[in-house]
């Protein structure tokens, strides 16, 4: 049964000089119980959609129910169903006032979704245990860490027990160990209560440990929606990556002949493609090459990420600029073969380059 | 309180759980009755979080204090050469009415710079999502500023007895109802801008612009009186001018005067045009 339905949901902000669709018609769906994520980069309108769904912004355009409650003609009714934990990273923060304590906030959030005192009491006990913030009832929320600050926004969200919430980026800015610490608190409100979980996240190791579903926006358009592996089998198949001691150009146009071999390209002096079902394919397409007598230097096989089924799909990639000199390396990880001839002095001096740094990278 | 689901039984329970929200159906709210409990609440957190920091109530009294202090003496021996029109042996009835309202202005007006860390703390947009009613986000803040201008205001008003006022307490608690009223017309629109700004850069510079005109208007200091044509004209096309006038009638004890009858009508009209602006820049869907 969904609780989250729209369609053609759109936003468009007007400035005096020009006019930003930051959300172009958007439909999803959203069912009962359902951990689903929205997936894109920065400005891809993941955080304008969501706010259009906590009330917090009027849609320009579209329909909306949510938590049985219809968006425009009943923003109260959604707003009593529904949790929110606003992003806390950027301009705004997460939502709690630095002079105030940790009590005095799950306190006044308990009144303030009309809970008895009694009810807001026992609510509180339960979630200062469940997320960990037992004993920091009497601190300033100014003196919390970032992991215990983020526990505390989403126990604010949570505190009258809502059959749906909404996470904004629940995990950016937290370290390793309080984000996979987050991870299991989010889990385990779904396997505990049946919560339906409607989140935002521009990590994919996120949305692929967290997500039933993932909803894949840019630009302002969901691009695509699906079960993570399903997605990433579908559209991205296996990477493999592999070099030859032989004839590059030659071993390529074997491999292009196996009807596994989805796309395949010649990147510098080794050969890249996309496999479906990688590991089935590849002892046949080694035959094949061995067969031509090509013997095989280096090969690897990569399993698609969210990156690669957002990267076939819009050509352009998810992690930020400062990740994405990643795969150098890692194409040179097989640099170890004999230098040929007829190879410009440029070319090898870059490989040297390249090779030292993956050399570097493993000692 | 423990209703978990186990795990054998997850996939159709589930789904048949889900089939209404996990929390109990919420009753209906009776709309005006939520509005006032709902104030009461946000009022009290603010309350609570100046009693935290007095410092800031306590700084907000220094300027008055010292303008009573510094300034008013030398207003005082002028005054008793009679070229001022004030009353030359109780000056300071002149004097405090001015500084009370001085005080409202700069203490309520700059207020907005509050929301605005208020709504980058995300304080703003969680209670946006409540059931909280959106009106009471505002009036619980009001209130709040209503509260400690009027102690202060009272502060104010000992320390002016203590350099020689001398007023009737009827007249004292009548100018304690302008500063009241005037706090409220001033802290609701400061937080509607600061909201609808959201930048302390901006809201400074436009809180100067337009409070200070306003303030040497009013004839806080001095009588408009004193001035040419022009500056009279000026003087009574802003409101202060008339309300300070009705407080300097009031703390001379007389209350059923034409001049009070403006006074009183300047300031109600007044907070309710600023409260109907500010009432919709709180309610509207994307502040």
């Amino acid at each position: 049964m969904p609780i989250i339905e729209a369609s053609g949901l759109a936003r468009t902000f007007s400035s005096r000089r020009r006019k930003v669709e930051a959300v172009r018609g958007v439909d999803l769906t959203v069912h009962s119980g359902e951990i689903v994520g929205f997936l894109g980069p920065n400005g891809a309108g993941k955080t304008t959609t969501l706010r259009m769904l906590t009330t917090l912004l009027r849609p320009t355009a579209g329909t909306a129910t949510v938590a049985g409650c219809d968006l425009l003609r009943d923003p109260l009714g959604v707003r009593r169903r529904i949790g929110y934990v606003p992003q806390a990273i950027g301009v705004t923060a997460g939502g709690t006032d630095p002079n105030c304590t940790v009590a005095e906030e799950l306190a006044i959030q308990g009144r303030a979704y009309r809970l008895s005192a009694a009810d807001t009491a026992a609510r509180v006990g339960l979630l200062t245990r469940q997320l960990d913030l037992t004993g920091l009832e009497p601190r300033l929320c100014k003196t919390l860490s970032g992991g215990q600050r983020r526990r505390l926004d989403i126990s604010l969200g949570l505190i009258h027990s809502p059959g749906v919430v909404f996470l904004d980026e629940p995990t950016t800015g937290l370290d390793p160990q309080s984000r996979s610490n987050m991870w299991e608190h989010i889990t385990s409100l779904r396997e505990k209560l049946g919560t339906t979980i409607f989140l935002t996240t521009h990590y994919l190791e996120e949305a692929d440990a967290l997500c039933d579903r993932v909803l894949i926006i840019d630009n302002g358009k969901i691009i695509a929606s699906g079960v993570p592996e399903e997605l990433k089998r579908q559209i991205a198949g296996d990477v493999v990556t592999l070099s030859v001691t032989g004839d590059h150009a030659q071993a390529k146009d074997i491999l292009a002949g196996h009807p596994s071999v989805r796309e395949i390209a010649l990147d510098g002096r080794s050969i890249r493609m996309t496999v479906e079902h990688g590991e089935e394919a590849l002892p046949a397409m080694l035959r094949a090459l061995d067969g031509q007598g090509i013997a095989l230097a280096s090969i690897q096989l990569a399993r698609p990420t969210l990156d690669d089924v957002f990267l076939t799909l819009t050509g352009r990639s998810l992690r930020d600029d400062s990740s994405s000199a990643d795969p150098g390396p890692d194409f040179a990880a097989g640099g170890g073969e004999p230098h040929e001839g007829g190879e410009s002095s440029e070319d090898s001096t870059a490989k040297d380059a390249l090779a030292g740094a993956g050399n570097k990278g493993r000692s | 309180m423990t209703t978990v689901t186990t795990a054998s039984d997850a996939a159709g329970s589930l789904s048949e759980q889900s089939e209404r929200p996990v929390a109990p159906e919420p009753r209906p709210d009776n709309r005006a009755l939520t509005f006032f409990s709902d104030t009461w609440l946000i009022f009290t957190r603010h309350m609570r979080l100046s009693l935290r920091n007095p410092a800031w109530v306590i700084i907000g009294l220094i300027q008055p204090i010292l303008y009573l202090a510094f300034f008013g003496p030398l207003l005082a021996k002028i005054a008793q050469t009679g070229a001022l029109g004030v009353p030359a042996d109780n000056p300071y009835s002149f004097f405090v009415p001015g500084l009370l309202i001085q005080l409202g202005l700069f203490g309520a007006a700059f207020v907005g710079f509050t929301i605005i860390s208020d709504w980058r703390a995300g304080v703003i947009e969680r209670f946006r999502v409540t059931p909280v009613s959106r009106m009471a986000l505002l009036a619980g803040r009001v209130m709040r500023d209503v509260i400690t201008l009027t102690v202060q205001a009272i502060v104010l008003v000992l320390a002016g007895l203590a350099f020689g006022l001398r007023a009737p307490v009827a007249g004292v608690l009548v100018s304690l109802g302008f500063v009241a009223v005037v706090a409220v017309s001033l802290s609701a629109v400061s937080y509607a801008v600061g909201l609808l700004l959201k930048s302390e850069d901006a809201l400074a510079p436009l809180l100067n612009m337009v409070m200070v005109p306003l303030m040497l208007l009013s004839g806080i200091m001095l009588p408009m009186t004193l001035g040419p044509h022009w500056l009279r004209i000026a003087s009574k096309c802003t409101p202060f001018g008339y309300i300070i006038n009705a407080m300097r009638g009031a703390f001379a004890g007389h209350y059923v005067t034409m001049i009070m009858l403006e006074g009183v009508c300047v300031a109600v009209g007044l907070a309710i045009a600023c409260l109907w602006l500010a009432s919709r820049a709180f309610i509207k869907e994307n502040a």
